[in-house]
């Protein structure tokens, strides 16, 4: 059985569960069993905001998780809380423009993506949160980099042509970032 | 089959209520089920229905109590201490047998409580909700795609039997997103001879009323509804069992926590234990013959909620006391993890000898 299981997490604004529902909605157009579950209530306002999705070939039990096999820190405090609650071997992107340390951990892989100011610096506004998934994109494998645009026109309207392909060019950097 | 999409559970109901012919919505915002609201805002003027953001969830199950009489289907939705408002309207639509569909995604109690996820309104929903002799269909989802089936049934049922049928879920079936089919097929159209319509002097006007001050009247409507009732839990019990042929141990769990509960059991099973569940799909009628099969097989029930132990009163009183039921519980907003679980399918094990 394979199953993987993804945690998003930062501020509320970063687009953590967009970035989360774009993976999810991969995952149902690859004919997978998928699950997206977000923290809700007053962390959306403005503090941490995060999502679970699960990716899995059977069906999926609970959809609330208590480890994950790749965490996706978008800010310090998300780090922190969910550093310990990886999985052993599992991966760890970090978007150094806004986290100062490394990952403690030895037993997982450790991704440096200095999203916020890759997007700040290629004109890519708010979009840290798809250059960052693109590196989780190439790392993971979970999804076929020819595929990026036909779950994001599932999510963005089509008028929005200019935000689908905003997103992909974001995806796009991220995944080819060294 | 039409094509899965990504859907919240709450965005689910809502479509499918739409789907099963409901065009008057009436509720007020209440996290974590306001997207119900948000969404049928938005779809209900373009399908022709009416959205109306009532002014308290006393004035919305009002609202719908008079849509119900004209033999339209209607709901309206909210979180636990909404649901608390609106008893009184759950009582005179039971007293005036009206069918309506209400949505219940709880969160923490009691009081205003929290916002997170709980399944504490079990009593609530199958027994206190409203004064008087009556009873209601509770249905319990575990999937956002059983959101969407159960709905559909839902209205179905009301009409059917003149009940409201109440959808008894939680904040993360509400939140969560998972693939759905909205296939459903055809709408059951009901007659409905008691509706107020209007009698275009054809015919003697209908009266819907609770009040029947002649307490013989009371007695035989009472009567009357109740063998309506039995005539639900002669036919419209639903779970599911999960690997219960050999168990020794009987999980009996539903919604969310069924979904967790699932895990423990594989769990279990990799352990060299046997261990199986009973998910209710109808909280009531609850399956009380599946259970009271069991008891003769298992050694001992784990009855897994996110309450102070409510439904597990039901499970004994199920099986009779039969066999020992434990109790496995998280509550105010906590969620049980397959590990909590397990533990007390260990410890079950162990009791049961």
């Amino acid at each position: 059985m394979s199953e993987k299981r993804f945690l998003f997490a930062g501020f509320g604004g970063q687009g953590i569960l967009f970035t989360g529902k774009y993976l999810a909605y991969e995952g149902l157009l690859q004919g997978k069993e998928v699950s997206w579950l977000p923290s809700y209530g007053p962390e959306m306002r403005g503090g941490t905001a995060n999502c679970s999705v699960i990716i899995s070939d059977t069906s999926i039990g609970s959809p609330i998780i208590t480890t994950h096999d790749v965490l996706i820190a978008m800010n310090l405090p998300s780090l922190d809380k969910f550093e310990p609650e990886t999985v052993e071997g599992g991966k760890i992107f970090v978007d150094s423009s806004l986290i100062g340390r490394k990952v403690a951990r030895t037993d997982v892989d450790a991704y440096y993506i200095p999203a916020t100011q890759l997007a700040s610096d290629k004109n890519l506004p708010g979009l840290a949160n798809m250059i960052i998934l693109g590196n989780v994109i190439r790392q993971t494998g979970v999804m076929d980099v020819a595929d990026l645009a036909r779950a994001m026109r599932k999510i963005v309207s089509e008028r929005r042509q200019d935000m689908i392909d905003l997103n992909i060019k974001a995806i796009e950097l991220g995944y080819n970032y060294q | 089959m039409s094509e899965k999409v990504l859907m919240k559970g709450n965005e689910a109901i809502a479509e499918a209520a739409i789907m099963a012919g409901c065009r008057h919505y009436f509720g007020y915002p209440i996290t974590p089920q306001t997207e119900i609201a948000a969404y049928m805002s938005k779809r209900m003027p373009k399908v022709g229905g009416v959205f109306l953001q009532a002014e308290s969830e006393i004035a919305a199950i009002n609202m719908v109590i008079g849509v119900s009489a004209t033999g339209k289907r209607v709901m309206t939705s909210s979180s636990s201490p909404g649901i608390s408002l609106k008893s009184e309207g759950l009582s005179y639509l039971a007293g005036c047998d009206l069918p309506a569909l209400v949505v219940n995604i709880q969160r923490g109690g009691p009081g205003l409580g929290g916002i997170q996820p709980a399944q504490s309104d079990y009593w609530q929903a199958v027994r206190a909700a409203g004064h008087g002799d009556f009873r209601r269909i509770v249905l319990a989802p575990a999937s956002v795609q059983e959101m969407v089936e159960l709905t559909f049934k839902g209205f179905d049922l009301a009409d059917k039997y003149r009940m409201t049928t109440l959808i008894l879920a939680d904040g993360t079936m509400g939140q969560m997103m998972e693939p759905v089919s909205l296939d459903m097929g055809e709408v059951t159209a009901t007659e409905k001879s008691w509706a107020l319509t209007g009698t275009k002097e054809a015919r003697k006007p209908n009266i819907v009323n609770s009040l029947y001050l002649q307490p013989e009247n009371l007695e035989k409507m009472n009567r009357e509804r109740y063998e309506r009732y039995q005539k639900v839990e002669e036919n419209e019990v639903m779970f599911e069992q999960y690997l219960m042929d050999d168990a020794e141990i009987c999980l009996v769990a539903f919604g969310v926590t069924a979904r967790v509960s699932k895990n423990a059991v594989d769990i279990a099973r990799q352990n060299g234990v046997k261990a199986g569940m009973i998910r209710p799909v109808t909280l009531w009628p609850f399956p009380k013959a599946a259970l009271r099969k069991a008891a003769e097989k298992v050694k001992a029930f784990v009855s897994v909620e996110l309450s102070m132990g409510q439904m597990i009163e039901d499970v004994e009183l199920a099986i009779r006391c039969q066999k020992p039921v434990l109790l496995c519980s998280r509550a105010g907003g906590m969620i049980t993890t397959p590990d909590d679980v397990l533990a007390k399918i260990n410890e079950a094990n162990e009791i049961g000898g």
